[in-house]
């Protein structure tokens, strides 16, 4: 593993971004108030330090449980569908319909259902997320080879152990790509529920700061909440690297 | 046909059997039309036939994972080895092996005892915890012929099991696995493309006609085993398989 190496590319591009972006800001090209340059945003980021990271606590534990639920019954809906055609029929297409109504328009019916505690920020966050983990264990659990199935039959295998042995070890690279897509959305579900309603986290601090025209301060929280995501994100690789080992290898 | 004298009980009954496939943008497929064959317990079968005779619709038949258009197939529980291994890439051979017992409720533990004697008469010793992708396609192979094994059914359908190997790992699985059956005593049925493999395999060679598949010639194998493909009185019958095939073929 040479991970500083491969690091390298992705931090040259940041660089390179971030100047650019300093140049634009400074020239002129735009009010400071609607762009800030990335040195305001870092004097903001460390002068500001104590207030994001409360903040930050607040949306890191809505977005770790959202994505919790989101995740369960993302892949509880992905077996279902597989397991019933009927229920396939009737509820993928609502599912993917769903998909195009915007969280805005529900947010504040969540908020009427489940009030302004944690559970609508749950709520929100796993609407926005379950679905892409849906459609992948879906793909999954279908792609299992037919061949492979059809020697589980003659081996009297009832259905739940075709399932337990055989489809859910063979989705759970798909199903964790799909958690993936997740965690990279689900960052922005937590921003938008915060919206909606609440009294902290970095998605309220947002709300508050752009208003009162402090713009360093809302951008801050954007970077914390880039970060955050971007470390969710390589987390889960690794945890998907750790549960689909090396076929060549020896089990343990 | 005297096969059909024989004092054995049927394990394997299939009687005018047709079956066909629907195609797209055209009338239906025949893979097997007319086919009757007998197996008797404890008899070893070889099914040989041009490629796309319907020979793994047969296997499947016997299986029961397919019901025939016609005719009638009766047979003792089978399990099937498929044509590719099937194991899955997860797993450990042992645990591969031991996963027909798993599937119908065993422990982990107790499926791997089961297994674990095998391994050392099957020649598998110290692979145990190697997964498949470690393995070469031979090893595969005979991981996944102990998993049939051990599934404990008194048919075993192998379709086309070596057919992916090279030349040489052939031979030597054929030689593997004619000794497995001596030592195993079931009812097998196995299906391949290769005359000479049958004839080392098998007490009796069914000879298969193209699409749609039926029995054009049935040819008891005596010689005693082991046998060697060279065997001269193999090359008598291997004359006469491959004149029934080409007549079959019709070249």
């Amino acid at each position: 593993m040479s991970g500083p190496r491969r690091a390298l590319p992705a931090l040259a591009l940041v660089l390179a971004l971030l100047a650019a972006w300093e140049l634009y800001a400074r020239t002129g090209g735009v009010d400071a108030l609607v762009l800030p340059a990335p040195t305001a945003i870092a004097i903001a980021l460390w002068n500001d330090r104590a207030l994001l990271w409360a903040n930050f606590l607040v949306t890191a534990i809505e977005v770790a449980g959202g994505l919790a639920v989101g995740l369960a019954l993302g892949g509880v809906l992905g077996v279902a569908l597989h397991l019933s055609g009927v229920l396939r029929g009737a509820l993928y297409p609502v599912l993917v319909a769903s998909q195009a109504i915007p969280i805005v328009i529900v947010a504040p019916l969540v908020v009427v259902w489940f009030g302004f505690g944690l559970a609508p920020k749950l709520a929100i966050i796993a609407l926005v997320c379950f679905f892409p983990v849906v459609v992948t264990t879906l793909d999954g659990l279908r792609a299992v080879d037919r061949d492979l199935l059809k020697v589980m039959r003659t081996l009297d295998a009832p259905r739940g152990a075709v399932l337990r042995f055989v489809e859910l070890p063979a989705a759970l690279p798909a199903a964790l790509s799909g958690a993936r897509i997740a965690v990279a959305v689900a960052v922005i579900g937590a921003v938008f529920a915060e919206y909606a309603g609440s009294s902290e986290g970095l998605g309220f601090l947002m709300g508050q700061a752009v208003p009162r025209l402090e713009t360093p301060r809302a951008w801050a929280a954007v970077v914390v909440l880039a970060a955050f995501s971007v470390t969710l994100f390589t987390a889960l690789g690794a945890l998907e690297r750790r549960l689909t080992p090396d076929p060549r290898a020896r089990t343990p | 046909m005297e096969a059909a004298e024989r004092a054995r009980p049927a394990a394997v009954a299939l009687e005018g059997v047709g079956r066909s496939y629907p195609r797209r943008g055209g009338g239906p497929v025949a893979a097997l039309e007319g086919l009757s064959l007998q197996v008797g317990d404890g008899e070893v079968v070889g099914v040989v036939g041009p490629s796309g005779c319907g020979k793994t619709t047969l296997l499947e038949l016997v299986c029961g994972l397919q019901a025939p258009d016609a005719g009638r197939v009766e047979a003792r529980p089978a399990v099937l080895m498929p044509q590719r291994d099937g194991l899955l890439p997860w797993l450990g051979a042992l645990d591969n092996a031991a996963l027909a017992l798993r599937v119908t409720g065993a422990g982990r533990e107790e499926a791997r005892a089961a297994a674990r004697p095998l391994f050392a008469t099957f020649g598998l010793e110290g692979f145990e915890a190697a997964r498949p992708g470690a393995l070469s396609a031979g090893m595969r192979q005979r991981v996944a012929f102990l998993r049939t094994l051990l599934a404990g059914k008194p048919v075993l359908c192998l379709d086309e099991p070596f057919g992916a190997l090279d030349a040489l790992t052939r031979a030597g699985m054929q030689a593997w696995l004619a000794e497995a059956l001596a030592r195993e005593a079931r009812t097998v049925l196995v299906v391949t493309h290769d005359v000479e493999e049958a004839l080392v395999l098998a007490d009796r060679v069914a000879i298969l006609s193209p699409r749609p598949g039926r029995v054009v010639a049935e040819l008891d194998v005596d010689s005693p085993h082991p046998r060697r493909r060279t065997d001269p009185a193999l090359g008598a019958l291997r004359e006469r398989a491959l004149e029934a095939l080409g007549e079959a073929v019709g070249t």
